[in-house]
């Protein structure tokens, strides 16, 4: 069934649920604010047939480990607090103004330092301890390994509503029970599909976890590598979403600087191929690029590395909240 | 509206003269609703019903082409608000914006680098596809003099952009041949300028600053008196605004119901570094059909044009790059030879996970219609069959010396087969998932102890 956009901004019946990430001590955490995302009942900056009350936030990405494989361009701005994550949390923090912090914890995984959960839970206890905004924690990828670390970071993170990612069709049972009993919020991610988003929402909500502690990860490609397949399943989800399908609507978030700083249009030396121009300003912009565009398919989220490129996305973001 | 057969024959004068090559108007009905006839066959229909037919035949929004010869630019013709629902079609045209107030130097490199851009790219070619020249100087003699240098230095169709009606006239004279796009017609002298578009039957922008009911009133305007080939330029203010206003033009032109809407839409690119890629970018996810960037920059060009490429691929269609095997680094015959799909994600994906790891590779990319691997596996069409044929057509049977191949984790299935369809070959199992490529092949190589598998 085609949705019908011009029927559609005349009810605003359905809407985006209202997701909080960090709790303040109101509501048992220690975090300065709260923030808050989604609860808009219209298309990404309709402002003009519909209410849009949250803007869309960026995280700063920061890693448990010194992230050997991050591109030269986008780990330079860190380059001074690269092995040291509180350093580097509270430097984006203090110096640039972070709002949200997405803890990476690669150094969990088997095939890298294959850091225990405990060590985990240590480092996000420290953080949390050093650190005032609301956190994403988000594991090395789906597996045992991940239920493990994604249990214990929850237990040490208890009653701050933080993040948890994520949840896959495979393992979602161990990270939902974990965000359940410490009353975190949880990201569902799927592979690019409308169906299996909606499947996985499912599971999730049969479990009796509430729909507004569910943010939807739909999979992102990096510009060029798969993005037009994010954007269109976005789009897709958020307008069924609006059309009433109560299991489609959560907010977005958009994992944009791992797939961006990877790809090789951000990393080929302009001496390889001059015509691609000045290769720093080149892979910032990949990462504004697909940021934006995201953006425009509704992300609530975007987790992102470059600071040039967060600020360039923080201001289209001021200038897409204005009321129209 | 798209008529049906039935509403056709209504407006059919109903002679049933066979003249038509059909044996009833009815029958003729029914090919012109299948678009298996013209209309121009039937001698006796009426104006009143031509015109209704025509409306009802012509796109919602209208396709008009920019410059001439093999570099010409067709923009709109847009069907669907959502790319998902059938495709983009008309790609948004990128120009980059010179003005006649600049240094030779800085124009000429300018130019240079707008036109020399050339990128092969997922098997299509990016390249910008206009230029603008804009006049800032209120002098006639000095834009048309910019407009010769760009015409002598630069093959791209042109957009000429000025407020000042001698000086549009002028780069007409120049440049009005080679049907340029011309971007002048403001509220206060819009039929001065209509009529110079209609004198060169050039395309012609419409701007009005008063929000977008008074932009199409305008466009009315200037439709009536003859100009045909329109695109409408709402002064958004800010990014938000300018979504408003390009999703109701938009909507307004798919609906029909909006006079004056129907034509494609045209913004400027405002502001250096970022600011300016933002903007552009906004415009081609959401409906721009051409995008004037203001301070180009050569960086700017590969991201934009991707993502253009990006949000005109049909979605319906599985991207495909062609089958063959692709050297991935300083590969030799003795470097590790690895195998997937040919959908372009699968092999973006993998062949930049290879790269990522170092160890120059050689990558046999089969022929499975462009569907991923498993999807491929499941529908037969890439299995150990397969793999083989594609091994031995591609004459890796004798000059593979170490005879190994990788797989992908998820066939892990048919490793077995594979080693009996290939005699002598050793069958190794590679991760399931592409990002995990780089720690595979990094441990095949320290357990082999060597650089190359």
């Amino acid at each position: 069934m085609p949705y019908n956009y011009m029927e559609i901004q005349k009810k605003s019946t359905s809407h985006i649920h209202a997701v909080r990430i960090g709790n303040t001590p109101v509501d048992g955490g220690t975090r300065a604010f709260s923030l808050e995302i989604g609860g808009q009942n219209c298309l990404p900056f309709h402002h003009f047939e519909g209410t849009y009350p949250n803007r869309p936030i960026v995280a700063w990405e920061v890693t448990d480990v010194r992230p050997h494989d991050w591109c030269d361009t986008a780990a330079e701005p860190y380059l001074d607090v690269l092995d040291e994550p509180i350093a580097w949390a509270r430097s984006v923090v203090e110096r640039r103004g972070a709002r949200l912090i997405c803890l990476t914890l690669r150094g969990t995984h088997p095939d890298r330092e294959n850091r225990s959960g405990a060590e985990a839970a240590e480092l996000v206890t420290r953080l949390l301890r050093e650190v005032n905004v609301p956190l994403i924690i988000k594991g090395a990828g789906p597996g045992e390994k991940q239920n493990q670390v994604l249990s214990a970071c929850a237990e040490a993170a208890q009653g701050e509503r933080c993040l948890l990612a994520s949840a896959v069709e495979e393992h979602y049972k161990t990270p939902v029970a974990s965000a359940m009993a410490y009353g975190h919020a949880v990201i569902a991610e799927t592979p690019i599909d409308v169906n299996l988003c909606k499947q996985l929402n499912i599971l999730i909500s049969d479990l009796h976890f509430p729909p507004d502690r569910i943010v939807i990860d739909p999979l992102t490609g990096g510009l060029g590598y798969g993005m037009e397949y994010t954007y269109s399943v976005m789009e897709r989800i958020r307008l069924q979403a609006l059309d009433g399908d109560a299991m489609m609507q959560m907010p977005f978030i958009c994992f944009v600087g791992q797939e961006v700083w990877k790809v090789k249009e951000v990393k080929v030396p302009e001496e390889k191929e001059p015509l691609w121009g000045d290769r720093k300003k080149r892979g910032i912009l990949w990462e504004i690029a697909t940021a934006a565009s995201l953006l425009y398919a509704g992300a609530d989220i975007l987790v992102m590395r470059h600071p040039d490129a967060i600020a360039a996305v923080e201001k289209t973001i001021d200038e897409l909240m204005v009321k129209t | 509206m798209k008529l049906t057969g039935l509403q056709i024959f209504k407006l059919l004068p109903n002679k049933n003269c066979k003249e038509c090559g059909s044996q009833t108007c009815l029958a003729f009905a029914m090919k012109l609703a299948a678009k298996q006839a013209k209309l121009d066959a039937c001698p006796y229909v009426s104006d009143e019903a031509r015109e209704k037919l025509g409306a009802a035949a012509a796109p919602p929004i209208r396709l008009v082409s920019i410059g001439t010869g093999d570099r010409a630019v067709s923009i709109g013709e847009e069907l669907v608000m959502f790319r998902h629902e059938k495709t983009f079609f008309h790609k948004t045209a990128l120009a980059a914006q010179v003005d006649d107030a600049m240094e030779r130097d800085e124009l000429l490199s300018r130019l240079q680098l707008a036109c020399s851009f050339l990128v092969e790219r997922a098997g299509e070619r990016l390249a910008l596809d206009l230029i603008a020249v804009k006049e800032t100087s209120g002098a006639p003699e000095r834009f048309a003099e910019t407009i010769r240098t760009v015409q002598e230095k630069c093959p791209l169709p042109l957009v000429l952009i000025s407020r000042n009606a001698l000086c549009i006239s002028a780069g007409l004279d120049v440049a009005g041949s080679s049907r340029p796009l011309l971007w002048g017609a403001e509220i206060a002298h819009a039929d001065e300028v209509a009529a110079l578009a209609k004198r060169f039957s050039v395309p012609l922008v419409v701007e009005g600053p008063g929000g977008i009911d008074e932009l199409t009133a305008l466009a009315c305007r200037v439709e009536q008196s003859g100009v045909e080939d329109i695109l409408l330029a709402p002064m958004s203010d800010g990014a938000a605004t300018r979504l408003r206003d390009f999703t109701l033009l938009r909507r307004r032109a798919l609906s029909r119901s909006f006079p004056g809407t129907g034509f494609p839409l045209i913004m400027s690119a405002r502001g250096s570094g970022y600011e300016g890629a933002v903007a552009a970018a906004g415009g081609i996810c959401k409906y721009a059909s051409v995008i004037v960037i203001e301070e180009p920059a050569l960086w700017e060009y590969l991201p934009l044009l991707t993502l253009r490429q990006n949000i005109y691929t049909d979605p319906q269609k599985p991207l495909q790059v062609d089958p063959g095997i692709y050297r991935i680094g300083e590969a030799a015959e003795d470097s590790p030879l690895l195998v997937t799909t040919n959908f372009s994600l699968t092999y973006f994906m993998v062949s930049t996970e290879i790269e990522a790891s170092e160890i120059p590779s050689r990558l046999l990319v089969t022929d499975a219609e462009g569907q991923s691997v498993l999807t491929a596996w499941a529908a037969g069409k890439f299995n150990a069959e397969v793999i083989a044929k594609a091994v031995t057509a591609h004459g890796l049977t004798t000059s593979v010396p170490h005879r190994r191949i990788i797989i992908p984790g998820y066939v892990a299935m048919i490793s077995g087969d594979l080693e009996d369809k290939l005699p002598g070959w050793n069958v190794m199992v590679g991760p399931q998932e592409s990002a995990d490529i780089p720690a595979y092949m990094k441990d095949v190589c320290k357990k082999r102890g060597q650089a190359t598998l």
